[in-house]
């Protein structure tokens, strides 16, 4: 009767349509201290999220519970009737989705939604759930406490949104707490103000928590105990201590492997020098373009402003920024999907039409678009066979017989099996359906492919894959790819020139290993240290380092005016940076920083100890960014 | 760290086939009937037949008067005649065969009028999805002009100034459906044409034609055939209320409608002669009917509220 929580052996399984069933959990057993936070870690697919539903005696239509028992304390919650799991729902143990913008009902205030469960279960009357409420919103680190509750959730930022459903979840006092992948689809600067803030209000609270990701650097920040999970069954478990720094099964070796490095200069591959080249592709030249009518060539919202970049011969341009940067519309500036309102995009050397309606075939040809999201980017009504074999129709000509065997050979290009021509797309898995996405794209026979964010949605070990083979595939057809990501690790991996995106403008751009070398932009100082290592106690580390201070607490504000870093910027100059465009200097060739301070004030702030410099000053509330939701 | 991260890669190199990618989603759900589905399926299935084979089954022809009263009950015979296993009508015509002769005339009909509205409505509907601007705000304006007439008033209108012939009710039934399915078909194609898939076409530089066929079409195509079973039951229903007003199908020809009408005043002599048609009616909407909530609930739930 010690133990809060524990699942014994635990088995969920479903009926095919041949009445086979199927076991999805096979015998899991592990068990949560009061006050431990458990990790759940394994790949899309591992039944980690289904365990986690099953703590709270739930699973999705269609699952069963054959066997095992799920116990709080000391109590089955399986062989529970209904209305007693239901007031354990929301109450004993609650819940965190991974969305919160999906959790949230946008017609309800914040405050009325964080407090409805414990008003429903009658634990705490309403006024005693909103000054619960408030006391969370302060432990959270959130904006405004006393009137957050009044705001309705398009009025925060998504990271408040993530913290907000912990508040949500944690209102009622629960035994045990559940998050499930709270953090993947954040930006890394908001993952680590996330984090931060569950953490925390996990220690005061001193519930128990299981924690699930994939990712192995965030559990080594929170978790106390670590299970790993492959296809429902426990791999390895134990105190995150021996997970990290001694694995022992393979698969968790696995997993480390496929944690993502630190950027710094010369992570990447080095250019095959058959490919190098100082022609251009691509050129953009002082592009502004946004969305709304254009009026003076000024679109009603400005994305990108004044944005010059060139993409050589066979190499890989990576962007990076956090969102709302404008990374997205930058390639569909490119591709002709969204007509820039000024400037010129070059392909060549001969100037595109803006709209890709008036551009050639020959020209769409060359440029080709892969979309993030590989589930709405396939025709779900449409064979692998038909999806690929229709562009190496239309551009090449190739029919019958020998569109097949082009089908083939792209299929084996991108490493499926060939079989996959007759299958759709819904019986792949999010990896392969990625890996068609591309292999579309390649049908084309393209000379740049823009890839869109293609592995933010895949899980590490399937990300790690997919660049593998977007490296090989560069080597073997010398295409060039603009490869946009928020994730700078893995963008340092395989690009070979940087171009940082902020608020729409470039900030600093150059080969890779001069862009993850000093000096910095600020801007990307900030992201390199927000991308999390493996190892426990970064997290506290990180927070101690200056330009954390001011870079978390904020996000991205587009301005007409002077630098539009500068509410986030440790080194900030009043009265310079907020008024003037900042001028670009260029430490090296090729390499180009934006920013007032020079390159000698940029690399002394860089080697300082640390110390508050000017610009915290201005992490006072009143200058907060929820202060323009009013 | 890096040491071990270079050992395992290698190592992971190794492992790649024992630890394939997992599955991430649950395999489709093919299309599987219930029970009272496939109760559906027999009873719609039994009245195609008796389109097809309806009038040699028939015991007597649908406008041979050959009882020997009228409102004769069922299970009863007349001399030299025959058996009328449902009785006879006001005119002393068997009900038994009117109803087989009937059913070629209601389900014949409606099912061609809700062809022809599926086809005006889902060309138009797909077109204002596909183009856009002023395409589509005309054919929507017209659209909510033919929508905001109650339809069995424009449907008499209609069959009061052009007569009353098979070709026109069926003309009559698929212009006022139609507009119910350009808005189904319109809003199923502007969901579609926002996909990334129907963009990437675009991209790709293909024709309109492809777009519409080849990827709008085929996603839009299990929703409207949903669609389709629970128009040709209002479209039924609107037949057989032309006829009970005498604007349907006109006699001696036997339709359910019509025949529910004539032999209404039989219910004061206790005659069951309008029920048989009636049931007739019923069954074959309700059998539509289940059919389609098996199909609605393999799609998800949200289908069947789209279509409200």
């Amino acid at each position: 009767m010690s133990e809060l929580f524990e699942i014994d052996n635990l088995q969920i399984a479903f009926r095919k349509e041949d009445g086979t069933p199927v076991q999805i959990v096979k015998g899991v057993s592990f068990k949560v201290k009061a006050g431990q936070v458990v990790a759940l870690i394994g790949e899309s697919g591992s039944g980690k999220s289904t365990i986690s539903m099953a703590t709270m005696a739930y699973c999705r239509p269609g699952l069963h519970f054959p066997g095992g028992e799920v116990r709080l304390h000391g109590k089955d919650v399986l062989a529970m009737d209904p209305q007693d799991q239901r007031s354990l729902r929301g109450n004993k143990v609650a819940y965190l989705a991974q969305s919160a913008a999906a959790t949230f009902n946008p017609a309800i205030t914040i405050g009325e939604q964080v407090t409805e469960a414990a008003v429903l279960h009658g634990t705490m009357t309403q006024k005693e759930a909103d000054r619960r409420a408030i006391a969370l919103y302060t432990a959270l680190e959130l904006p405004d406490p006393d009137r957050l509750g009044r705001r309705y959730p398009h009025q925060v930022s998504g990271g408040q949104l993530q913290r907000l459903m912990a508040a949500m979840a944690l209102v009622s006092g629960p035994d045990l707490l559940v998050l499930d992948e709270p953090t993947t689809a954040l930006d890394v600067t908001t993952q680590i103000e996330v984090l931060k803030a569950f953490k925390k209000v996990i220690q005061e609270e001193g519930s128990a928590a299981i924690y699930v990701t994939h990712d192995l650097a965030v559990v080594a920040q929170v978790a106390d105990h670590i299970v790993v999970l492959y296809s429902g069954e426990i791999q390895e478990q134990g105190p995150t201590d021996q997970i990290i720094n001694n694995p022992k099964h393979p698969y968790t070796k696995r997993l480390m492997a496929a944690v993502k490095p630190t950027p710094k200069a010369g992570m990447g591959e080095d250019l095959d020098s058959k490919y190098d080249s100082k022609v251009p592709n691509v050129e953009v030249k002082n592009m502004t373009a946004g969305y709304g009518g254009i009026v003076n060539g000024k679109p009603a919202i400005t994305v990108l402003r004044d944005i010059n970049v060139k993409i050589k011969n066979s190499h890989v341009v990576g962007v990076i920024g956090e969102s709302g940067c404008g990374k997205s519309t930058l390639a569909r500036v490119i591709a002709g999907l969204l007509p820039a309102a000024k400037g010129e995009v070059i392909l060549d050397g001969k100037q595109l039409q803006a709209d890709l309606k008036h551009r050639s075939k020959e020209e769409l040809q060359k440029l080709q678009f892969v979309y993030q999201m590989a589930d709405t980017a396939l025709n779900p009504r449409q064979l692998i066979g038909d999806i690929l074999g229709r562009p190496i129709e239309f551009y090449q000509g190739f029919k019958g017989k020998e569109r097949r065997e082009k089908v083939a050979e792209l299929l084996r290009l991108v490493e499926l099996p060939v079989e996959f021509e007759s299958r759709y797309p819904s019986e792949l898995s999010g990896g392969q359906k990625q890996r068609v996405n591309m292999a579309r794209a390649l049908a084309a026979n393209p000379e740049v492919m823009l890839c869109d964010e293609v592995t933010s949605a895949l899980d590490s070990i399937v990300s790690s894959n997919v660049i593998k083979l977007l490296k090989k595939l560069r080597d073997k057809t010398g295409v060039s790819f603009v490869f946009i990501s928020h994730d700078l690790s893995t963008v340092g991996s395989f690009a070979d020139e940087i171009v940082v995106l902020y608020a729409g403008r470039v900030v600093e751009q150059g080969p890779v290993d001069e862009v993850l070398a000093p000096p910095y932009h600020p801007y990307t100082r900030l992201l390199i240290s927000s991308v999390p290592e493996l190892r426990i106690g970064w997290l506290e580390d990180t927070m101690q380092k200056r330009e954390m201070a001011v870079g978390i607490a904020r996000g991205v504000e587009i301005t007409d005016v002077g630098c539009p870093f500068y509410n986030r910027c440790p080194q900030a100059i009043e009265g310079t940076c907020n008024l003037e465009t900042a001028p670009t200097q260029e430490p090296h060739p090729d390499h180009f920083i934006s920013c007032h301070r020079s390159m000698e004030e940029i690399t002394a702030a860089e080697n300082a100890p640390q110390q508050v410099l000017h610009g915290f000053e201005k992490a006072a509330p009143e200058g907060d960014k929820a202060a323009k939701a009013h | 760290m890096s040491d071990v991260t270079q050992a395992s890669e290698t190592e992971s190199d190794q492992e790649k086939t024992i630890y394939d990618e997992l599955p991430d989603a649950p395999p489709k759900k093919k299309l599987k009937l219930t029970w009272t589905g496939k109760l559906g399926v027999a009873v719609v299935a039994f009245w195609v037949l008796m389109v097809i084979i309806g009038p040699w089954i028939a015991p007597f022809h649908e406008a041979d008067i050959i009882g020997d009263d009228s409102y004769m009950a069922p299970l009863t015979s007349t001399d030299g005649e025959g058996f009328h296993l449902l009785g006879t009508d006001y005119l002393e015509r068997d009900i038994l065969s009117r109803v087989l002769w009937g059913a070629r005339m209601t389900v014949g009909i409606s099912f061609l009028a809700t062809l022809l509205a599926y086809l005006m409505g889902v060309t138009a509907g797909i077109a204002a999805a596909v183009k856009r601007g002023w395409t589509d705000m005309i054919l929507s304006r017209i659209n909510d002009a033919i929508l905001s007439l109650p339809t069995i008033m424009l449907g008499l209108l209609i069959v009061v100034a052009l007569g009353s012939s098979i070709p026109i009710l069926i003309g009559t039934a698929a212009i006022i459906y139609a507009s119910s399915v350009y808005r189904i078909a319109r809003a199923y194609g502007q969901e579609i044409m926002v996909m990334d898939y129907v963009e990437s076409a675009q991209a790709r530089g293909e024709t309109i034609w492809w777009i519409i066929f080849r990827e709008v079409l085929p996603n839009a195509a299990m929703p409207l055939a949903t669609d389709f079973g629970l128009r040709l039951v209002f479209v039924v229903l609107f037949i057989s209320s032309l006829s009970f007003l005498g604007l349907g199908i006109q006699p001696p020809a036997a339709d359910w409608g019509s025949m529910v009408r004539q032999n209404l005043e039989g219910m004061q002599y206790g005659s069951l002669a309008p029920v048989w048609p009636a049931l007739a009616i019923a069954s074959f909407t309700i059998a539509i009917n289940l059919i389609v909530d098996d199909i609605s609930a393999k799609s998800g739930g949200d289908l069947a509220k789209k279509m409200i």
